[in-house]
């Protein structure tokens, strides 16, 4: 799915790497650990999290995921954005919960690591 | 609908908390962030998550929660399913992950 | 080729600045990405267990024609029994690193699986080294 489309389906902002909308996702992962976030080997993964801060971007960085949904309406710090954007990667802001969140994205057919 | 039918209509196991089944589930609460579930989960909510510390049983005892769904294999450690069977509040797992379970779940009680 | 880096506890703003510096010279050294990965996801682990755990660090990264060596000597209150620690789901995380996104129990087994090799080393009271090879 394009990220154009998940901005759409979620109302979501994207706050950096709006350049890119034609960037594609495979599958999802929800999780606020980032050590669980860190077993992953999927490319092309979404990570939909309600953890803002430098290291959720500094695990996208380690494990090469490319696009971030904060849900929980959680903003986004400058400090963050300036990371996100040296290491290419677009975070979105959603202000809907986790739970609604993956469930708008599985309904629309994103799919599930495992 | 009620914590026994989720259990059956996404094949869940139930690790404790067996006298909660009869719970209504009015919604679901995906989170690992103890201190935000705290703030933000509401009454009768089915709480999804990987965390198995020990104070997630005191948060779903005071917040009034339905089950706690246990994410990717995870299991209860002693303490915490002995509080669940305490409190009557059905500690529950799945080998799905989070988006996925979340995913079924949202189908059946959004 | 011989890095070091300062690392301080508790400063979760400042954590996975060394291993994102590891990740940048590996790439210059056109190093093949699957072991940049697996490297980086193992400093980084152990770096954040610094930051999550201890006092304070040093990180050293030595690189020859072979392999990554990655030592992480750290200032803290050791790990009294290491293979508990490796066990997964196994945490002494304080509630402030909970907040921060971390203790899940993980992160010494996701260094155990992305490393060739892992030795620790810890004294209780001390302080603990981790030392991280990768082959090229
Ligand atoms: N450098 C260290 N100094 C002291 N104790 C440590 C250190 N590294 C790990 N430990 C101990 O080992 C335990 C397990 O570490 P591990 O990295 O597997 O999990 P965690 O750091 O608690 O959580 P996660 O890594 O999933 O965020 C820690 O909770 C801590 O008790
Ligand atoms: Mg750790």
């Amino acid at each position: 799915m394009r990220v154009g489309d998940i901005v759409n389906i979620l109302d979501a902002r994207i706050v950096c790497g709006g350049d890119r909308q034609e960037y594609t996702i495979d599958v999802a992962f929800a999780s606020d650990l980032m050590s669980d976030v860190l077993t992953l080997k999927n490319d092309h993964v979404l990570l939909i999290t309600g953890l803002a801060n430098m290291q959720t971007i500094r695990t996208a960085e380690m494990s090469d995921i490319q696009c971030i949904v904060f849900a929980r309406n959680k903003k986004v710090t400058r400090e963050m954005v300036d990371l996100a954007i040296e290491n290419d990667i677009i975070m979105i802001e959603c202000r809907y919960s986790v739970f609604r969140t993956c469930g708008l994205l599985y309904q629309a057919g994103v799919k599930p690591i495992y | 609908m009620k914590v026994k039918d989720i259990v059956h209509l996404l094949d869940l196991t139930v690790y404790s908390g067996e006298q909660g089944l009869d719970r209504e589930v009015t919604g679901g609460y995906v989170s690992d962030l103890l201190s935000d579930v705290m703030g933000r989960a509401d009454t009768g909510q089915l709480w999804v998550t990987l965390q198995t510390h020990k104070n997630v049983m005191a948060i779903a005892s005071l917040k009034d929660l339905s089950a706690v769904l246990l994410v990717n294999k995870q299991k209860p450690d002693a303490n915490t399913a002995e509080q669940s069977n305490e409190e009557g509040i059905p500690i529950l797992g799945t080998t799905m992950g989070a988006f996925e379970v979340t995913g079924k779940l949202y189908e059946l009680i959004r | 080729m011989h890095h070091e880096y300062n690392i301080v506890g508790g400063d979760f703003t400042r954590a996975g600045y060394a291993s994102s510096q590891v990740k940048k010279i590996l790439r210059n050294l056109d190093v093949d990405t699957a072991i940049i990965k697996r490297t980086v996801i193992a400093a980084y682990e152990a770096e954040v267990n610094i930051v999550a755990h201890a006092y304070n660090g040093i990180i050293t990264l030595d690189i020859d024609a072979d392999s990554i060596r990655i030592v992480l000597d750290d200032m803290g209150p050791g790990i009294e029994d290491i293979e508990q620690a490796m066990q997964e789901g196994y945490s002494t995380a304080s509630d402030k690193v909970r907040e921060m996104g971390f203790g899940a129990g993980m992160g010494l087994s996701n260094i155990k699986r992305n490393a060739d090799e892992l030795r620790i080393n810890s004294e209780v009271g001390r302080g603990t080294q981790v030392e991280i090879v990768m082959y090229r």
